[in-house]
């Protein structure tokens, strides 16, 4: 399937505005910062999570635990005809109870993937409370779930695709909003 | 590349590639089994049936543990305590329990290519975990995934596998898989059990068994299946003992890393000393660990082709 750009929605720049905005309102909600783990979705949750935990660490010197969680074997549409998809592993290498998550993905859009993550960590522990934070908000909810930081909201065609770019997968950091084409 | 097989009948007929996805897959389900809830939902709802027609604790229980992990519903039919003991064929069997809405059959049978016969016309994916002296595929792979965890390679490394090599589906898998993967295989046994004409398979056999362990990596030893054996291939256990049984003097010759593995059960004392199957080379506990989390993969692997 072919893409065609739409439009440029945030450079490295913004990206990095986005990010740093994210930490402050993460530092500021937060009043017991020993308490937080980050956790990331993958695959570009994951890169967005380290960010925002160097940043946290660059303004308060707090070193905040980082986790990678792979939602494949929590997805609610495994049954559907097709090959499996890849199973990545999964990497919290410290116990979740009683803590603060702070659940980082790139695109928060049905929420589907967040309700998986959801029960993924609490298969893992009983966290004190599970907050979210992603960069772009597309919209087009299709479960009862919202954001607690959210980098940029961008109002999104169902049809339209938001492509997350970053250095670390991609080479550059960018958002674009792409189209198919037949 | 994704996994579109129906059935894992053998590693024989599989793609390096296939092989490669299913340990890499492994990898991802092991970390499942050390978490204080050992569990994920992804397989709820789905049926799970191990039809055995051999003993087995070891396969038959990973098997179990493996489908439980994932939510599936497992029910366990043993030859000895169904409707076999009363005349019914294999295909009625099977088309019973089909009838149930199996998803998944994981077969072991004394018979080469039962799970073969079965596959032509269940419409459930079936897992070979063992036939008769043909293949034993997930134990070639937990085998591998084990190698792989201590030695992260299995491309040139020297693998010892020493043991009755002619009844041993166990071997004959772990040829396929480990030459695929690019493992320099050895064999050694006495002649009896380790035809010369083994070395089609793109290995080395060296019935010298004090030569064949030198610079090894990995060192594989084979149960004696005494059930499989209707005449006498050697002369006595004792003989058997002083030329293949694993000690540590035979030990020095190998690498100074080399790992040690077993299939299981152990005889001990016969393939192996005491000593050796206690000693810090022993893998053989991590093959039983690793056989869960390869399990874990196959099953859920298997899962997703199913056809409509």
């Amino acid at each position: 399937m072919k893409e065609k750009i739409k439009a440029k929605i945030m450079d490295d720049k913004k990206i990095s505005r986005a990010l740093n905005r994210l930490a402050m309102e993460i530092i500021e909600r937060n009043k017991d910062l020993g308490n937080i783990v980050i956790i990331g979705i993958r695959t570009r949750g994951v890169h967005l999570a380290y960010r925002l935990a160097k940043i946290i660490k660059d303004l308060e010197g707090v070193d905040i635990p980082v986790g990678i969680l792979d939602i494949t074997l929590y997805r609610d549409d495994l049954s559907l005809l097709g090959p499996q998809p890849i199973v990545k592993k999964t990497e919290i290498n410290f116990p979740v109870d009683d803590k603060d998550v702070v659940l980082v993905d790139d695109v928060l859009f049905t929420g589907r993937t967040v309700r998986a993550a959801m029960d993924s960590i609490i298969d893992l522990g009983r966290p004190k409370t599970i907050q979210l934070a992603v960069l772009i908000d597309r919209g087009h909810r299709e479960l009862p779930i919202r954001a607690d930081y959210v980098g940029k909201i961008l109002p999104t065609s169902r049809r339209e695709l938001v492509n997350v770019m970053l250095k670390e997968e991609d080479g550059s950091d960018q958002v674009l909003i792409t189209e198919p084409v037949e | 590349m994704p996994f579109k097989r129906k059935h894992l009948l053998g590693i024989e007929e599989l793609e390096k590639e296939e092989i490669e996805l299913i340990l890499e897959e492994a990898k991802s389900f092991s970390e499942i089994s050390l978490r204080e809830i050992k569990k994920v939902p992804t397989l709820r709802g789905k049926t799970v049936i191990n039809l055995f027609f051999e003993p087995s604790t070891r396969t038959r229980s990973s098997f179990e543990i493996a489908a439980k992990r994932l939510s599936a519903d497992i029910i366990n039919f043993s030859a000895s305590t169904s409707s076999l003991l009363k005349g019914e064929t294999l295909r009625d069997t099977v088309r019973n329990l089909e009838a149930m809405r199996s998803d998944i059959i994981v077969v072991r049978h004394p018979s080469s290519y039962a799970p073969h016969f079965i596959a032509s016309f269940s419409k459930s994916s079936v897992i070979n975990a063992g036939d008769g002296t043909h293949e034993h595929p997930t134990q070639a792979l937990l085998d591998a995934f084990t190698i792989l965890e201590k030695k992260n390679r299995i491309d040139g490394l020297k693998i010892l596998i020493v043991g009755d090599i002619l009844h041993s589906r166990v071997a004959r898998s772990n040829i396929f898989l480990l030459t695929k993967l690019g493992a320099k295989v050895y064999l050694s046994g006495p002649p009896t059990l380790l035809p010369k004409e083994m070395e089609n398979l793109g290995v080395t056999v060296d019935h010298n068994f004090d030569r064949a362990i030198e610079d090894a990596d990995v060192v594989m030893m084979l149960r004696i299946q005494l059930e499989r054996m209707s005449k006498n291939f050697f002369p006595s256990l004792r003989e058997y003992r002083m030329l293949y049984s694993l000690d540590l003097k035979r030990l020095k010759k190998a690498k100074k890393d080399v790992i040690i593995m077993h299939p299981g059960p152990i005889n001990r004392g016969i393939e192996l000393s005491a000593e050796i199957a206690d000693s810090e080379y022993s893998v053989i506990l991590d093959q039983v660990s690793n056989g869960i989390a390869v399990r874990m993969a196959v099953l859920y692997l298997l899962s997703g082709t199913s056809e409509a």
